[in-house]
């Protein structure tokens, strides 16, 4: 079956309408980038979406009640909600450096991005 | 000169900065970089200003090269601080400045440690804004629990940990309520509509994308009027307008929720800057400036969000920076020379520019916002021939042209518009 996905464009502030074309998986045309990085956000949207995933978790003993974290690497939208499960049951304790790994979930390092 | 408080323990600096979040912090480093001797207060108990809460990526990609969130953006400028040693003091709250004379300025604050003055050649003012409320854009109904602004259901969220509400609408397509409205759903609320007065969304095209991969439903062109509960939001009318922004009657439904988010935009709070009789730009609702962020009364200079409302922290931090280099130049002039200014007018098609005068003396970022959305446009500014091909135009997004001092030094003023090409 033919689909065809619109997208705005994110790569850069021009937000080029994008459409791609779609049929049984397979990418047939991609239409509206102005761009190659657009062309190929756009096909990677459409095959496998990825989004950068953050949160916070609490954190004992801290000055603030949580810290801030993020996914190291994007990882595939459809994975999220199990991902926020896993991180619903985080707990860390202070202190926390910017940067700490502070857990690791399918190959995925959760980094703190607030200190405590 | 007259002393006041006298009960009141005093301090002296060149520059006192007043807010400690991005444009504060840029602008108290590049002042102590300068060799100024610089206080910086926040009335906050951390620095960092709305960055600690902000705890999505996208910041930085311009002003350090690199994406960052928030929270690592506001440490980055903090560490910064500290290892130059830049005094500072939180949970500091501002009561009041006053200007005696160009070189004399004066804060009175307060903090834990007791009450303070502090004289000053220079301010430089970096407070931030304020959020719209429901009573400004004519929500009424019911006095119940669960309306929050959006900046205040992020703080619960993503300082404290708290979910503010399980059915949650969203007043407001603008950016804020877009990145609550994907912390929501990722946290398993139900954000069951984004409402938004106008018939295009608000916030920057990588924001609006969070609607689609959370299936949540944007009504462009509505409104929310009245909202209904018995103690708690329990539902809210949202009816439809016209071009006119006109409701149109017997297009009011209803939707059930027990929390309403309202991001319906930010305003500078530069209350204590009218008091003292800073010219107010009403199309920023900020200060008027000139191209060192220097407002009406000499030697009180403007960053950030406090001068106009910004949609990257980058611009913010470049102009504390530039409103330390103005308090510098000030302070060692002994004042503002007395210059003929060009001034920077509003053409077609353009809502807002900031700085309002140049002196034609140095390079200069202009940053102007758009009336409306158009494709294929070009900026001009008549006077100096100045053109440029924009594709895409939102009033969302902010757009910055930099002017070298060769171009502009012989104007007279200058018109920019931004119009068909």
């Amino acid at each position: 079956m033919r689909k065809t996905y619109r997208f705005t464009c994110i790569i850069c502030p021009l937000g080029c309408s994008v459409e791609v074309e779609v049929e049984d998986g397979k990418v047939l045309e991609v239409r509206g980038h102005t761009c190659p990085r657009g062309k190929e956000w756009a096909v990677q949207e459409v095959i496998s979406p990825k989004r950068v995933v953050m949160t916070v978790i609490p954190v004992e003993n801290g000055a603030l009640p949580t810290v801030s974290v993020k996914t190291s690497e994007p990882v595939p939208k459809e994975k999220i909600p199990e991902l926020m499960r896993f991180l619903a049951g985080i707990k860390v304790k202070a202190p926390v450096n910017i940067g700490d790994v502070v857990a690791e979930w399918n190959g995925v390092k959760i980094v703190a991005t607030r200190g405590a | 000169m007259m002393k006041p408080f006298p009960e009141v323990p005093m301090l002296s600096y060149d520059v006192v900065v007043i807010g400690g979040g991005p444009a504060g912090m840029a602008s108290a480093i590049k002042a102590k970089e300068l060799g100024l001797k610089v206080l910086l207060l926040d009335e906050n108990d951390y620095l960092g200003g709305i960055l600690p809460q902000c705890i999505h990526p996208g910041f930085g990609i311009h002003y350090f090269k690199e994406e960052l969130t928030g929270p690592e953006f506001a440490s980055r400028l903090a560490k910064r601080l500290v290892e130059l040693g830049v005094e500072y003091r939180t949970s500091a709250r501002v009561l009041e400045i006053r200007n005696y004379s160009d070189l004399e300025k004066f804060v009175l604050f307060t903090s834990p440690a007791g009450i303070y003055g502090v004289w000053a050649k220079a301010i430089i003012y970096a407070a931030g804004a304020r959020e719209r409320h429901a009573f400004e854009i004519g929500i009424v109904g019911d006095r119940v629990s669960g309306i929050y602004t959006a900046g205040e259901a992020q703080t619960l969220m993503d300082i404290y940990g708290v979910l503010p509400g399980k059915g949650i609408v969203i007043v407001g397509s603008g950016d804020v309520g877009l990145i609550m409205a994907r912390r929501f759903s990722l946290e398993g609320a139900k954000v069951k509509a984004v409402i938004e007065l106008m018939p295009y969304p608000g916030g920057l095209a990588r924001n609006v994308m969070i609607l689609r991969d959370f299936n949540i439903p944007l009504y462009l062109s509505h409104k929310v009027v009245e909202v209904r509960g018995k103690g708690r939001v329990e539902r809210v009318k949202v009816v439809k307008v016209d071009k006119n922004l006109k409701e149109i009657p017997g297009s009011e439904f209803w939707i059930e929720a027990d929390t309403l988010v309202i991001s319906a935009g930010l305003v500078p709070a530069v209350k204590k800057l009218k008091k003292i009789g800073v010219e107010i730009d009403p199309a920023t609702a900020g200060p008027v400036v000139n191209d060192r962020l220097e407002t009406s009364v000499p030697g009180i200079f403007v960053a950030g969000n406090s001068l106009v409302i910004n949609d990257l922290v980058d611009y913010v931090a470049e102009q504390g920076e530039l409103a330390a280099e103005g308090a510098k130049e000030f302070i060692e002039n002994s004042g503002t020379e007395s210059r003929k200014w060009i001034k920077v007018e509003r053409g077609e098609n353009v809502r807002l520019v900031v700085p309002h005068y140049l002196s034609g003396e140095r390079d200069v970022y202009l940053y102007l916002r758009v009336l409306k959305p158009m494709e294929d446009v070009e900026l001009r500014i008549p006077e100096i021939g100045k053109r440029l091909k924009l594709l895409v135009v939102k009033p969302a997004e902010m757009i910055r042209l930099k002017l070298k001092a060769e171009e502009i030094r012989n104007a007279e003023k200058l018109t920019v518009e931004v119009t068909g090409a």
